[in-house]
């Protein structure tokens, strides 16, 4: 038995330490590409950057050029500037869908855990209803009926994301409400706004934030998901969805066309689920030595 | 185990009462007018008052709920007033194709990522475990339409071994369907094998650590027999609780890999239906997904709760 408990001990041991070391460069450098994306996603129109809708027919599909850096696609249109764009869309639905998700769920979680009772049972029945569908499916049906624009995407997206939410919200304030601050604050005749807000809310927001950084890798493939279907961003705005599904059709004369959004993607939501994972496994200690 | 089931039925019912309900509202309160979408823009107000009355459009929202729920519990599901095709034709024409790339795209995905699982368990923490559970993490970043674009590229363009789209149905040319079928199901797997692995790898590095395990190795059984018999069992606990999650999935990419790779199924019907805006098909459509779904988790928790005995008696 000895040698067996040491053996457990040693790869225990271990385990914490590796992540550390993993999680450092890959941490770091996935933040540096997040933030580069952001930051010519914000400063797009003050980048020498050609209109990412001017089509010039006779430069369909060019290669790489001084003038057209990434070329053009198979309207003649900068093919940087339709990224650099599309960055635009795909952060502005894959952020502003969680924060929905995060308002919406986390509130609901946060007073279904902490009073219980039927209030509980009513929300997380409508959840579960939510959740019955197969989100895609949801999410094209009412795109389908609502037209499809930004606003809607957004808000469908985001209404997608609440159950999620509100699961994470719920099982952290179970746990916390039994906690000894929040019996010691009810001792001290807090009222239950003060209970929920100044003791609750902080320590849920972790957990929250951790899930809701997963939620925009989720949120920004659902929304290039879409947009590859021609039901998302309708055009002529770039996203990197919609461009994915346009390069598909010269995928055999212009394989980049489809591959450098498709990078673009990829690295975007890597560096979102590495970083919303590494902060999952600091905040969740339980789950993080798994 | 009997109550169990009983329990579980009864609160199938609301449920399924309530995804209807959502379908239903779906379509009726969100703007867009059937009769106009029937008769187009340049309908005059008469003819499209007569349509809705027709239609029962003017009556109150309730009881066409109810009209529309009758007619499903008779199996009247409606009819496309574009091909035709009644919704229940065009979803059983369409369902065997779907279930078919699914199936196939699950066994793929268990191929590949049970024993991958396995290894990395075994020797949890060395190189190739490493490299595993990296290349899963970055492979749950790859959306499902990339790696189809990705498996088209290198297959169907560069190397030309296997048909980037099309199909033939299974009874006409099995060898045939299943070339056309490879891609399609190998694109959902990739999406599918990094969840499997990662909740199978874990559960087994915890089962690893029982006493029956050191037990096993005691008795000096083969490394490989402990892992495949004793160990495989009580780890893929969590493996099938997420396989409801999964399915879910396994639908919506089913809806992309359909289009991506022109497989008539279900899939292709939905967006076809949305692009058409053929709207008594969509519903009709969403509706039996929705109330498939449902069914399947039921079956799931069913089979959850015959695996493990302390979800029957209440103890979570």
């Amino acid at each position: 038995m000895a040698t067996l408990d040491l053996g457990i001990d040693a790869s225990v041991a271990e385990a914490p330490a590796r992540k550390g070391r993993r999680t450092g460069l890959l941490f770091w450098m996935a933040i540096g590409w997040m933030m580069s994306v952001f930051a010519v996603a914000i400063f797009a129109d003050m980048l020498p950057l050609p209109s990412p809708t001017d089509m010039d027919m006779l430069e369909k599909r060019a290669p790489f050029s001084a003038e057209h850096w990434l070329g053009t696609d198979g309207l003649g249109r900068d093919e940087l500037a339709r990224v650099i764009y599309g960055a635009r869309i795909s952060l502005i639905v894959g952020l502003c869908a969680p924060i929905i998700g995060l308002t919406l769920g986390g509130a609901l979680g946060l007073v279904a855990g902490y009073f219980r009772g039927r209030f509980e049972s009513v929300v997380v029945g409508t959840m579960d209803v939510l959740l019955a569908f197969p989100p895609l499916i949801l999410a094209l049906a009412v795109t389908a009926y609502l037209g499809q624009s930004i606003l809607h995407l957004t808000f469908i997206l985001g209404l997608l994301g609440v159950p999620a939410f509100m699961r994470v919200a719920r099982a952290a304030t179970l746990t916390l409400a039994r906690r000894e601050f929040v019996i010691a604050a009810q001792a001290l005749g807090a009222t239950h706004a003060r209970i929920l807000l100044r003791e609750l809310l902080p320590n849920v927001m972790l957990p929250l934030f951790a899930f809701f950084l997963l939620a925009v890798a989720i949120t920004i493939v659902a929304e290039g998901s879409l947009s590859f279907l021609g039901l998302g961003v309708p055009p002529p705005i770039s996203s990197w969805g919609s461009m994915i599904g346009e390069g598909r059709e010269s995928l055999e004369v212009a394989p980049r066309l489809a591959f450098i959004p498709a990078i673009a993607m990829f690295l975007t939501v890597l560096s979102f689920n590495l970083v919303g994972d590494t902060l999952r496994a600091l905040t969740d200690p339980r789950q993080g030595a798994l | 185990m009997l109550t169990f089931i009983a329990q579980r039925l009864l609160y199938l019912v609301p449920v399924l009462i309530a995804v209807s309900l959502l379908t239903f509202l779906i379509a009726s309160l969100l703007p867009g007018d059937l009769a106009y979408t029937i008769l187009g823009d340049q309908a005059t107000p008469e003819k499209v008052a007569a349509l809705r009355h027709d239609m029962g459009l003017d009556q109150p929202i309730w009881i066409r709920y109810f009209g529309w729920l009758g007619g499903i519990l008779q199996g009247d599901l409606g009819r496309s007033f574009r091909t035709g095709q009644t919704v229940l034709q065009a979803v059983t024409e369409r369902l065997p194709i779907s279930l078919e790339l699914m199936l196939l795209a699950e066994i793929t995905a268990l191929a590949i990522g049970v024993p991958l699982a396995i290894i990395c368990a075994a020797r949890s923490g060395g190189p190739f475990d490493r490299f595993m559970t990296g290349s899963a993490f970055a492979m749950l970043s790859v959306p499902t339409f990339l790696s189809a674009i990705l498996l088209i590229y290198l297959f169907a363009v560069e190397l030309r071994w296997l048909p980037a789209t099309g199909y033939v149905p299974f009874s006409e040319d099995p060898a045939k369907n299943l070339r056309f079928m490879v891609l399609p199901a190998l694109t959902l797997a990739l999406a599918e094998w990094p969840g499997i692995m990662r909740v199978l790898r874990s559960d087994m590095i915890a089962t690893l650590q029982e006493d029956f395990i050191a037990l096993a190795k005691a008795k000096g059984l083969k490394a490989s027999r402990i892992l495949f018999v004793h160990a495989l069992k009580p780890s893929s606990l969590t493996l099938v609780t997420i396989t409801g999650i999964n399915i879910g999935r396994l639908i919506g990419g089913a809806v992309i890999v359909e289009t991506v790779f022109a497989l008539p199924g279900i899939g292709r019907l939905l967006v076809g239906a949305i692009t058409t805006r053929d709207l008594i098909i969509l519903q009709g459509v969403v509706l039996l997904v929705g109330a498939g779904f449902v069914l399947i988790n039921f079956i799931v928790d069913l089979l959850y709760a015959m695996l493990d005995p302390r979800i029957r008696h209440g103890h979570a």
